[in-house]
């Protein structure tokens, strides 16, 4: 159960590692990904996934 | 504070730099407002004179930058499309180098040293300078107010998170906020904001733009109360909110706007913005003027901006980003100290006493022309590099200014661009009448210098070429040529040119210096 962003439309905004309420998304090699390991779909925290509520690429989904 | 003209800011300038000139004596540019000067407090003057964004008379003589710290953003607006990134392409939004706070602050401390004219460090995104926390926009505010305490300092937001940190703003000395503000009802807001994201909610529809515009509002109201200017940027798109700007013009000065700034849509297929797509097209320049002039009313409107890119640098309408990269700046020897102070205060004193001068001279000029009080008011372009004087080459000019020109002096009133079309844009027209039809609406145009061909295709257009008045003042030059056209009109010699109108250029300024 996690989310994964697809990096070919990613426009590096940053938008939604601000935003992750666990702290699963980075910056790694001129891209964000998520932590599969950290990631919680924001269950518990949000009504929904806050990297995909944010993202203006629409590409946070689920993995 | 009540809403300010434009114009009272001048004649408070006049003020300062010499005594007050009589009523009759003073420039269209720089006085004729109803409200005079003692509607402003000479602390707002002294926050806004040197603002090449907020005055038209500094704008010739200061320059801004912009550093690209903030790309993520909180809404998403029709006309824009952070995917793209187009090396031609300067719209607000687009930018092609995001910067870290620290990056950021080298970079103006390299420039602020090289550039004594610089007076504004602005964030403007390219996302939204308060978005994801506004975490990189405050610690480069708070650096740069310790190690830079003479520049201003300035941010642009969509205003859903500005409620958030006006009181963060304030503690870092930010003086001027501008804020895009494009309807005041939601019905017409739905056609511009397909969503915001919100309390860590994405809303759509009629509702985001509900909770976009109370935001606004607040955080209007709330700047206006901790003592911060604020400007409003408005986006014009033809048949969704041009009449509708009439209504924001009039909630944004009741709230205590001090500059309302309506800029044209800029919209193209190539841009893959919503409205691009669309084929929503943008205001022709006299939809656009028309516009301009209905909202005029009493608060001054900004006519020079530029719609510059978020990591522009220089004077308005050039842009020497291209010579402080992140990679050059980090190889320059930076004084993270003095930083070129001193410079930039023998500078400022300079630039106060030409002012001086510059008032008496164009006062003087007014009262040449007092005997054709009354005359049509005509167009005229202007190839400028700068310090209010015709010096550019008619071929290498990268935008023209415009002037309406009366007895009561020229007033600036926009600018038309005419640098080369971002690469897969609309395409190669030819450079000639590319400019024809930027400046057709104009009369003459003012050259430093213009060949022959180029000058039989511009009369035959009906707009005069004219290089008679190279490296003169631009307003002296602009009353002495109405006083010859107005007579040349009277005998008959020429004919008067109506109904032309111009087109706006789609996408924003680029020019970078050669
Ligand atoms: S779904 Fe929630 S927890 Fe998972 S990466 Fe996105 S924001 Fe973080
Ligand atoms: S919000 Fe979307 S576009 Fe922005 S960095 Fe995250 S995944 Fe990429
Ligand atoms: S975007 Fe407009 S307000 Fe900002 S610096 Fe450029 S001209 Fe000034």
């Amino acid at each position: 159960m996690a989310y994964k962003i697809k990096a070919s439309d990613c426009t590096v905004c940053g938008a939604c590692e601000a935003e992750c309420p666990n702290e699963a998304i980075s910056f790694k090699k001129g891209t964000y990904v998520i932590d599969a390991a950290k990631c919680t779909e924001c269950q518990g925290k949000f009504d929904a996934p806050q990297c995909a509520a944010v993202c203006p690429a629409d590409c946070c989904v689920p993995a | 504070m009540n809403v300010i003209s434009l114009d009272s800011i001048f004649a408070l300038g006049e003020m300062k730099s010499q005594p007050a000139p009589e009523a009759s004596g003073c420039t269209t540019s720089s006085c004729g407002s109803s409200d005079g000067p003692s509607d402003m407090a000479p602390e707002v003057w002294e926050k806004v004179k040197n603002h090449p964004c907020y005055s038209e008379e500094a704008h010739h003589y200061y320059a801004r930058m912009h550093v690209a710290v903030a790309p993520a953003c909180n809404i998403q607006c029709n006309y824009c499309n952070r995917k793209y990134d187009c090396a031609n392409e300067s719209r607000p939004g687009v930018v092609s180098e995001k910067l870290t706070a620290d990056q950021a602050v080298r970079k103006v401390l390299a420039v602020a040293a090289e550039i004594p004219q610089l007076s504004v460090v602005g964030i403007a995104g390219p996302g939204d300078s308060l978005a994801a926390g506004a975490k990189n926009t405050l610690n480069t505010f708070d650096q740069l107010s310790q190690l830079a305490p003479d520049i201003k300092l300035c941010l642009s937001t969509n205003g859903l998170a500005l409620p958030d940190y006006v009181h963060r703003l304030k503690a870092t000395n930010i003086d001027h906020v501008t804020i895009t503000i494009n309807m005041v009802d939601p019905e017409v807001g739905q056609h511009i904001y397909p969503w915001i994201f919100h309390n860590h909610k994405r809303y759509t529809g009629i509702e985001a733009s509900r909770i976009l515009h109370e935001r606004q509002m607040l955080g209007l109201e709330m700047l206006q109360e901790a003592g911060i200017l604020a400007k409003i940027n408005s986006v014009m798109i033809p048949g969704i909110n041009d009449e509708h700007l009439i209504d924001v013009n009039r909630e944004v000065k009741k709230r205590g706007a001090f500059l309302h700034n309506i800029m044209p849509l800029i919209s193209d297929a190539a841009h893959g913005t919503h409205f691009g797509l669309t084929g929503q097209r943008g205001p022709t320049a006299q939809e656009l003027k028309a516009l301009q002039d209905k909202c005029e009313g009493d608060m001054k409107l900004m006519r020079h901006c530029r719609q510059c890119r978020a990591d522009a640098v220089g004077l308005l309408g050039e842009d020497r980003g291209s010579e402080f990269t992140a990679e050059k700046v980090m190889l320059m020897d930076v004084d993270l100290d003095g930083a070129g102070f001193e410079k930039r205060e023998t500078y400022r004193e300079h630039v106060e006493s030409e002012r001086a001068t510059r008032h008496a001279s164009k006062a003087a000029a007014i009262a040449e022309v007092a005997h054709i009080a009354g005359e049509k008011p005509i167009l005229v372009a202007v190839a400028t590099k700068g310090g209010e004087r015709i010096n550019e080459h008619f071929g290498h000019a990268k935008e023209f200014q415009i002037y309406e020109v009366t007895a009561k002096g020229a007033k600036f009133v926009g600018h038309r661009r005419v640098d080369l079309y971002c690469e897969g844009g609309s395409g190669d027209e030819d450079g000639l009448e590319t400019i024809i039809n930027a400046i057709n609406d104009c009369v003459a145009v003012f050259v430093a210098k213009i060949g022959g061909c180029p000058s039989k295709s511009l009369e035959a257009a009906g707009i005069e070429p004219v290089d008679s008045y190279a490296f003169e003042y631009i307003e002296e030059s602009a009353l002495a040529y109405y006083a010859s056209y107005t007579e040349r009109l009277g005998s008959g010699a020429i004919h008067e040119k109506i109904g032309a109108d111009a087109s706006i250029r789609q996408g924003a300024y680029t020019a970078r210096r050669a």
